[in-house]
């Protein structure tokens, strides 16, 4: 196999991989935000907005993580810097 | 209408009008128009203000985005609504028009593209330090990066880079990979299921915007609140001795 399509397998398995166990991670940890701000709105419903207000900041430090996933994936898909440079090599 | 292709991965790469050296892409184009939209909607709106029982209906949308930012900042700051105000409502006001429009075709959110969200993410950045130094003098700014001790200075200056490049790449790749997806839906399912990720795009985009404004006020907030803290336990420790 040339250096070509080696480089673009591990591209697009890499982005899958970075993807997939990505997600694990701050899937299992907004699960747990969103149940310990549901129980805590259950017992005090009053203190709501302030504890809606803390759970969308801290879901989205939390997701923020997933999207750091996202977006190497989507640089190793769409914008891969290592394919321009073995573009050059193969066509050089 | 798309005009973003799918392997492109910001509207940087989008070149409507190149003359010589002067390069307008989308996102530029697109910044100018919230801009003038939230400038002169603003000025139209304000220009005849009334504080009869009866206004305008534009009056009282404006009052009602108005006082729900300045109510959601008193929440976090405490005092010195006014001086936080302008900043961090421009902020909000930006980020959420430039991600409501995305249901418009042809239209692609500057805030989908790296470039906008870290020109926002270097605007809280220095932000910060101007209201803590404004606040509370350079001193007691500085001081605050030996708290406790001296060796969490590098984890204070580390973690203010940290968030600033969260602050950037969070926007960035929520509104990007929302585009990404419906691109992806529309050459899948094409009739109906994208409408409905455009729905949820809309919450999306609210909820980043929101989060966006939360997350500067809560850093300028930790940045302008050390010292009042140190005050208040102050007045605590005496209040016994007075009573």
């Amino acid at each position: 196999m040339d250096s070509v399509s080696i480089v673009a397998m591990a591209s697009i398995i890499t982005a899958g991989i970075c993807m997939g166990i990505g997600a694990i991670g701050p899937g299992l940890g907004q699960g747990r935000a969103v149940q310990g701000a549901l129980n805590s709105i259950a017992q005090q419903p009053d203190e709501r907005n302030s504890l809606t207000r803390t759970l969308f900041v801290g879901l989205a430090m939390i997701e923020s993580i997933a999207i750091y996933c996202f977006v190497i994936s989507m640089i190793l898909v769409f914008a891969n810097p290592f394919w321009a440079y073995v573009i050059k090599k193969a066509g050089g | 209408m798309e005009i973003v292709a799918i392997d492109q991965i910001s509207p940087d790469q989008v070149i409507l009008f190149a003359w010589g050296f002067v390069t307008i892409n989308a996102t530029l184009a697109y910044t100018w128009l919230i801009m003038g939209l939230l400038v002169v909607g603003s000025i139209v709106i304000t220009r005849d203000l009334s504080s009869e029982r009866t206004l305008s209906r534009w009056q009282n949308l404006l009052e009602v985005i108005v006082g729900t930012i300045r109510s959601e900042i008193r929440d976090i700051a405490h005092e010195g609504t006014d001086t936080y105000f302008p900043f961090i409502a421009t902020l909000f006001l930006f980020i959420l028009f430039s991600n409501l429009f995305t249901f418009i075709p042809g239209y692609v959110a500057p805030t989908s593209s790296l470039t906008t969200t870290a020109a926002l993410a270097i605007m809280v950045f220095f932000a910060v330090p101007m209201y803590g130094i404004s606040k509370n003098g350079v001193l007691e700014y500085l001081k605050e990066y030996f708290r406790p001790t001296f060796i969490f200075f590098p984890f204070h200056v580390m973690g203010e880079f940290s968030r600033t490049l969260a602050l950037a790449v969070r926007l960035f790749g929520n509104l990007m990979s929302h585009e990404k997806v419906i691109a992806i839906l529309l050459a899948v399912t094409p009739l109906f299921f994208p409408v409905v990720m455009q729905v949820l795009g809309l919450l999306i985009g609210l909820i980043q915007a929101y989060i966006f404004a939360i997350l500067a006020m809560v850093y300028i907030a930790s940045a302008t609140q050390t010292h009042e803290e140190t005050e208040h336990k102050k007045i605590k420790e005496t209040e016994p001795v007075n009573s």
